[in-house]
């Protein structure tokens, strides 16, 4: 399994989840009526930066949009074909820009850290009987499986590549689920082996 | 054990309905901009392996995680902005959809896989989910109920259709292949 969190120490591991959890969400609300290409061009620039201020390994991290860029592609060939080539690169740099802002939190939030930020936010569930931790630890392995999911897929999509000389087909599609699923069995024995989903309770301590 | 699979399972859904949205979307102009994507192919699976409740609860994390600003909707959309949105009805219908879709499975598990994803999927997946879109679509770009589905439900079945045939086929292999994996027949 690719990891995407990268062990460091820069300003941006040093910053808290939750800042970094709410500033995401308030990019996400901020940029909806700002829809021209230079503001756009801007906001990727700016999270390239970002990643660029953790030093080339940060830098090298802006691949893992490389699995969507095919996505990307047609995306904008969709715009152009409608007659809106503007329209098209605008959707594209938005995709790219909030894709990597996002990861950017994955890449420098230890998933402990991304589970705690979020955890408040669940403790009125204890009413109902559900501990709050079990919630944001299923938040935190849906952010953890999404990369996960689509290197799988990539993975499929080579090999069917080599075989057939085509690059994709919805015959990836049932290889895709029973890979991922048995994967997941994987991670629920981890998980059980190192104390279950409520772990070895903190609040008892 | 189950309860820690369980999680992980609905993690593991949530997480699929997201990668299956990153796939192509070709907007409709004058729908406001409805998506069409793999995403509701998601929906439908979660809802046809899960079973009703955890099939519902992938879905409710998934827009859990799109309020917090991540981009795991359709084409990378996120943010709470998008329940403000035209297609926001989509995304209620969703919800309920994956639990409607698992539990007419679970109602069906005795009959054959693919005839009961093909019913699961066309109710839970379509109807479902249409029946809750077009309605907020109608009032969010308001125009009539006819002119709604229209653009927001017409030109879309032809996709949904195919998305049930391939979510059959998927349930079909997979009750084949990892029995233990289709929660909503054991």
């Amino acid at each position: 399994m690719i990891s995407l969190y990268m062990a460091g120490n820069s300003w941006a591991h040093r910053l808290p989840a939750r800042v970094k959890l709410i500033f995401l969400f308030v990019l996400s609300l901020l940029i909806i009526p700002f829809n021209t290409l230079w503001f756009s061009a801007a906001l990727l620039l700016f999270v390239v930066a970002l990643y660029a201020t953790l030093g080339r390994q940060g830098l090298e991290k802006v691949k893992v949009v490389r699995p969507l860029l095919w996505m990307m592609g047609i995306i904008f060939l969709v715009h152009v074909f409608l007659g809106d080539i503007e329209q098209g690169i605008i959707a594209v740099l938005r995709l790219l820009a909030m894709v990597l802002l996002a990861n950017f939190i994955s890449i420098t939030t230890h998933m402990e850290a991304l589970m705690d930020a979020v955890e408040p936010l669940f403790r009125p569930l204890r009413v109902f009987g559900i501990s709050p931790r079990r919630v944001s630890l299923a938040v935190a392995l849906v952010i953890r499986f999404v990369p996960v999911l689509l290197a799988v897929y990539a993975s499929l999509q080579e090999a069917y590549k080599a075989r057939t000389a085509h690059a994709n087909s919805w015959r990836l599609l049932a290889p895709f689920a029973l890979h991922a699923i048995k994967m997941t069995d994987h991670v629920a024995e981890a998980l059980t082996a190192r104390g279950g989903a409520d772990g070895f309770d903190r609040d008892k301590k | 054990m189950s309860s820690d699979r369980s999680l992980v399972q609905i993690a593991f859904y949530a997480a699929l309905i997201a990668a299956l949205g990153l796939v192509p979307k070709i907007e409709l102009g004058l729908a406001g901009g409805i998506p069409i994507t793999a995403q509701s192919l998601g929906v439908m699976l979660a809802g046809m392996m899960l079973g009703p409740v955890r099939g519902g609860l992938a879905v409710a994390l998934l827009l859990f995680l799109v309020a917090l600003g991540l981009p795991f909707l359709a084409g990378g959309r996120g943010g709470i902005g998008v329940f403000y949105g035209a297609t926001a009805g989509y995304l209620a219908g969703y919800f309920v959809g994956a639990i409607v879709t698992g539990a007419i499975m679970k109602a069906m598990r005795n009959m054959n896989v693919v005839f009961g994803a093909v019913v699961s999927g066309v109710v839970g997946g379509i109807v479902v989910v249409h029946a809750f879109g077009v309605p907020v679509l109608a009032y969010k770009a308001g125009m009539s109920m006819e002119k709604a589905i229209m653009v927001g439900s017409l030109p879309f079945i032809p996709g949904d259709l195919i998305k049930v045939a391939l979510a059959a086929v998927v349930a079909h292999t997979i009750a084949r292949g990892l029995p233990s994996a289709m929660l909503s027949r054991n």
